[in-house]
C-alpha cells in the first residue's frame, strides 16, 4: 500500500527526534507568548521555555492539561491566535457543563486534511476509492475531519453522516462504496440490519472499514471483517488534541502509528503522573507540535493505551499506541460520544430541583450500544396517572438528548436497588459484555 | 547535515540567541527569515564559528563543531558568503577567489579547475579578474562573496544577506543564482530580511524572534503565515489584540 507522505512517515528516528526538539521549543515560545493560561502554568513552576527547555525530556518538567482546563477556558480563551486567523470552530462532545471549544487556522485545516490523508492511506484508501462517512457532521470533529482528508487523497466522498441505516445500506449498495468509515458498533449495527433485510456482503463492493470513535476489541474486528467482507483497521483522534488523523493502523493492523511529526506522545501512570517506558500500560498524554490556534500542551487524555517502538514492516519509522483498552476517568463512551455522569445528574436536577439517585447503563441491543439512565424512583419523579409519568420520563430523556446528542431511556428503579460499591451508587455500570 | 540543538550565544549581558535548534538536510535550501535584530545573523556566526554559544551544540554530518575556529569550520565542509558580501576590495577579483580556496593551496591544479567553472558560469568576474574587487558593482560583488566561498568546496554553503542593499533587478539574479546552485545538488543555510522571496525558493524555512524559533515549515506554507508577515514587516506592526 502506497504511504502518503514516505520521506515523512519513514523519517529516520534521528531527524524525527530533531524535529520534534525544534516543533516542541517554537510550540512552547509561541504558547508562552500568547496563550495566559499556559504562561502562568509555566511561570508557577518557574519555567521559561528560551532558559529551560533544551531536551524534549525536559517537557516532563511542564504540567499536565486536562479536559476541565479547556472546558474553563470557553470559549477561546486558549487560542493562541486572534479569532480573525482562525477558519474553522469544533467542540468536543459536550461531556462537561462548558463545551471544548477548539479552532484551527488556515494551516492548520491543510495540516489535518494530510496527517488525515495519511491515515486513510495506511488504512488502504486510494483516489479510485468511494468513501462514504457515517461520523457526525457539524461541531464534532469525526465527520469533516475524515472527509477533508479523504478528499485530499482524491477519492469519492459521500457524506452520509450518521443514522437513517436502511438507507446508508442502499446508499453503500447503490453507489458502490468501497471504504466504509463508522465506529465499530456502527459496522456491527449495519451488518445486522443486512441481515434483517436479507442482504449480503457479496452484493457491495466493500474493501475496507475505517474504524474510530469507541474502544473496541479485536473480536470485533474480527466480526467486522468477516460479516462485511472488508479489512478492519483503529484509528484515533480527540478534538482536543486535532480530532482524526492523531494516529492510525496500516494494513498491518499492529498497533496506531503516531503521526510524530506533529504529535508528542507520552504514557503516565494516570495516579502519579510519572512517564512509563515503552509497552506499558498508562494513559495517554499529547502535545501538538505544529498547531497554530489551538496548540495543547501535555493533554491527557483520559484513554488507557501503551506505545511500542518495535519497527513496523510497513516501511513508516514512526512508534505506535496499541488500541484504547478503556478510560481512566469516570467518562463513559457510548456511540462515539463521551458523557460525564456528574453532568447527566446536573441536567436532571434542573428538572425537577432535586438531585436524583441515579446510574448511567450502557447496554448492547443486538449489536447497537444504548444508553440507559436508572434513576430511584422519589416523589418528585413519580405520577399516579400513566400519562403523566410518560411524559416525564420523555421529557427528561429529551432534555439529555438535547444536551449530549444521544436519546437515553429512562428506567424508575426502585429506592437502593441501584448497584453500590462500598456505599455509594456506581456513577456507571457497563453491561455491553 | 547540519544539526543546531537548543543553541544559546550572548554578547556580553545579550542573550542574543535563547535556545534555537535547526537542521538542513542534504540537498536543501533552509531559509532562516525574521525582522532585525532577531537574531539571524548571531545564529550564523556561531555556526561559522566567529562567536562561540554558551549552551548547545552544532553537529555536521554527525561530527560536533560547536566552539570549533572559523577556518577548523571551513575545514569541515561549512563556507559563508557574509553580510555586506566583505570581499577584500583592495585585491584583485582573482586573488578574493585564491583566498576562498585557502584550505586547498596546497592543491593549485584543484584551484586553477574551480576558478575557470566559476569563470563560466560567472563571465562577468572573468572579464574582471584583474580587477579590484572594490571597483565591481554591488551584485558582482555579491557574485564574488558566492565564488569565493564555493572555493573551499563547501558541503554547505551558507548566505548571509546576499540580496541587502541590492537594487531589485539585480536581486532577482542573485535568487535565480542560489536557485541554480541548488539545481547542482547544494546544501544551502539563507538568511534573508527578504522573506517573501526567500520563502519563495525554500524547502522549508524558521522564522526567529527576539533571538527563539517561533515557526517553522515549508517554504510557501509560511508564506502567508502571520508571524511572517511580522517578521517581514518588522516588530513594530503590532496586532491590537496583544495590546
Amino acid at each position: 500500500m502506497p504511504i502518503w507522505e514516505p520521506e515523512k512517515e519513514g523519517m529516520s528516528r534521528d531527524e524525527l527526534r530533531q524535529t520534534q526538539l525544534e516543533r516542541l521549543q517554537a510550540t512552547l515560545n509561541r504558547v508562552y507568548k500568547n496563550v495566559s493560561f499556559y504562561r502562568r502554568r509555566f511561570k508557577e513552576i518557574n519555567f521559561r521555555p528560551e532558559d529551560d527547555f533544551t531536551e524534549i525530556s525536559d517537557i516532563e518538567r511542564l504540567p499536565f492539561t486536562d479536559g476541565h482546563d479547556i472546558s474553563e477556558s470557553y470559549p477561546y480563551e486558549m487560542f493562541a491566535v486572534p479569532l480573525r486567523e482562525v477558519v474553522r470552530v469544533h467542540a468536543s462532545s459536550g461531556s462537561s457543563t462548558n463545551p471544548r471549544v477548539v479552532g484551527y487556522t488556515r494551516q492548520d485545516l491543510r495540516t489535518w486534511s494530510n496527517l488525515v490523508a495519511r491515515i486513510l492511506s495506511a488504512g488502504g484508501v486510494v483516489q479510485d476509492d468511494v468513501i462514504q462517512i457515517t461520523f457526525g457532521y457539524g461541531l464534532l470533529t469525526g465527520g469533516l475531519g475524515i472527509h477533508y482528508g479523504a478528499e485530499r487523497i482524491g477519492a469519492s466522498v459521500l457524506p452520509t453522516s450518521v443514522g437513517h441505516t436502511e438507507r446508508q445500506i442502499k446508499i453503500m449498495q447503490d453507489f458502490r462504496t468501497t471504504v466504509l468509515v463508522c465506529t465499530p458498533s456502527y459496522a456491527i449495527a449495519i451488518a445486522d440490519r443486512m441481515d434483517t433485510i436479507g442482504l449480503s456482503a457479496k452484493n457491495l463492493s466493500l474493501k475496507y472499514c475505517i474504524c474510530a470513535g469507541e474502544p473496541w476489541t479485536e473480536e470485533m474486528r474480527r466480526e467486522i471483517e468477516g460479516r462485511l467482507l472488508v479489512k478492519a483497521t483503529d484509528n484515533y483522534g480527540i478534538t482536543e488534541v486535532l480530532g482524526p488523523g492523531i494516529a492510525g493502523e496500516c494494513l498491518e493492523q499492529c498497533g496506531m502509528h503516531i503521526q510524530e511529526d506533529h504529535f508528542l506522545a507520552e504514557v503516565i501512570d494516570p495516579q502519579s503522573g510519572t512517564v512509563l517506558g515503552p509497552g506499558m500500560k498508562g494513559e495517554l498524554v499529547l502535545t501538538t507540535l505544529t498547531k497554530e490556534a489551538f496548540p495543547s500542551i501535555r493533554f491527557r487524555t483520559g484513554d488507557i493505551s501503551s506505545i511500542t517502538d518495535e519497527p513496523c514492516t510497513c516501511g513508516r519509522t514512526t512508534r505506535r499506541i496499541s488500541r484504547i483498552f478503556e478510560r481512566c476517568d469516570d467518562v463513559v463512551v457510548i456511540k462515539g460520544i463521551n458523557i460525564i455522569p456528574d453532568r447527566i445528574g446536573d441536567i436532571l436536577q434542573q428538572i425537577r430541583g432535586e438531585r436524583p439517585v441515579f446510574q448511567l447503563v450502557a447496554v448492547r441491543q443486538g449489536h447497537q450500544d444504548q444508553l440507559e439512565i436508572w434513576v430511584e424512583v422519589t416523589e418528585q419523579f413519580f405520577y399516579d396517572k400513566m400519562r403523566e409519568q410518560r411524559a416525564l420520563l420523555d421529557f427528561m430523556s429529551k432534555k439529555i438528548a438535547n444536551f449530549i446528542g444521544i436519546t437515553p431511556t429512562i428506567k424508575l428503579v426502585e429506592r437502593g436497588s441501584l448497584v453500590r460499591e462500598g456505599g455509594v451508587v456506581k456513577p456507571f455500570v457497563d453491561r455491553r459484555v | 547535515m547540519l544539526t543546531v540543538k537548543s543553541v544559546h550565544t550572548y554578547y556580553g549581558n545579550i542573550h542574543a540567541l535563547k535556545g534555537v535548534s535547526l537542521h538542513v538536510r542534504k540537498g536543501e535550501i533552509v531559509t532562516l527569515v525574521g525582522s532585525n535584530g532577531a537574531g539571524k545573523s548571531t545564529l550564523v556566526n556561531t555556526i561559522c564559528g566567529m562567536t562561540r554559544p554558551s549552551r548547545g551544540h552544532i553537529e555536521l554530518n554527525g561530527q560536533p563543531i560547536t566552539g570549533l575556529a572559523p577556518e577548523n569550520i571551513v575545514r569541515k565542509g561549512i563556507a559563508l558568503a557574509p553580510e555586506g558580501r566583505q570581499v577584500f576590495s583592495a585585491m584583485t577579483v582573482a586573488a578574493n577567489l585564491l583566498m576562498g580556496g585557502f584550505i586547498h593551496r596546497r592543491n593549485p591544479e584543484q584551484l586553477r579547475e574551480d576558478m575557470d567553472r566559476l569563470y563560466n558560469r560567472f563571465p562577468i568576474l572573468k572579464t574582471r579578474h584583474r580587477q579590484l574587487a572594490g571597483t565591481l558593482s554591488g551584485g558582482e560583488q555579491q557574485m564574488l562573496a558566492i565564488s569565493r566561498a564555493l572555493m573551499s568546496r563547501p558541503q554547505l554553503l551558507v548566505l548571509d544577506e546576499p540580496s541587502m542593499g541590492l537594487a531589485p533587478l539585480v536581486t532577482r539574479d542573485i535568487f535565480s543564482i542560489i536557485l541554480e546552485l541548488k539545481e547542482e545538488g547544494r546544501t544551502i543555510l539563507l538568511i534573508e530580511q527578504n522573506a517573501r522571496a526567500a520563502l519563495k525558493i525554500a524547502d522549508r524555512g524558521y522564522v526567529m524572534e527576539t533571538g527563539k524559533v517561533v515557526l517553522e515549515g515549508e517554504g510557501l506554507q509560511l508564506l502567508e503565515h502571520r508571524e511572517v508577515k511580522r517578521a517581514y514587516l518588522g516588530r513594530g506592526a503590532r496586532q491590537i489584540w496583544e495590546a
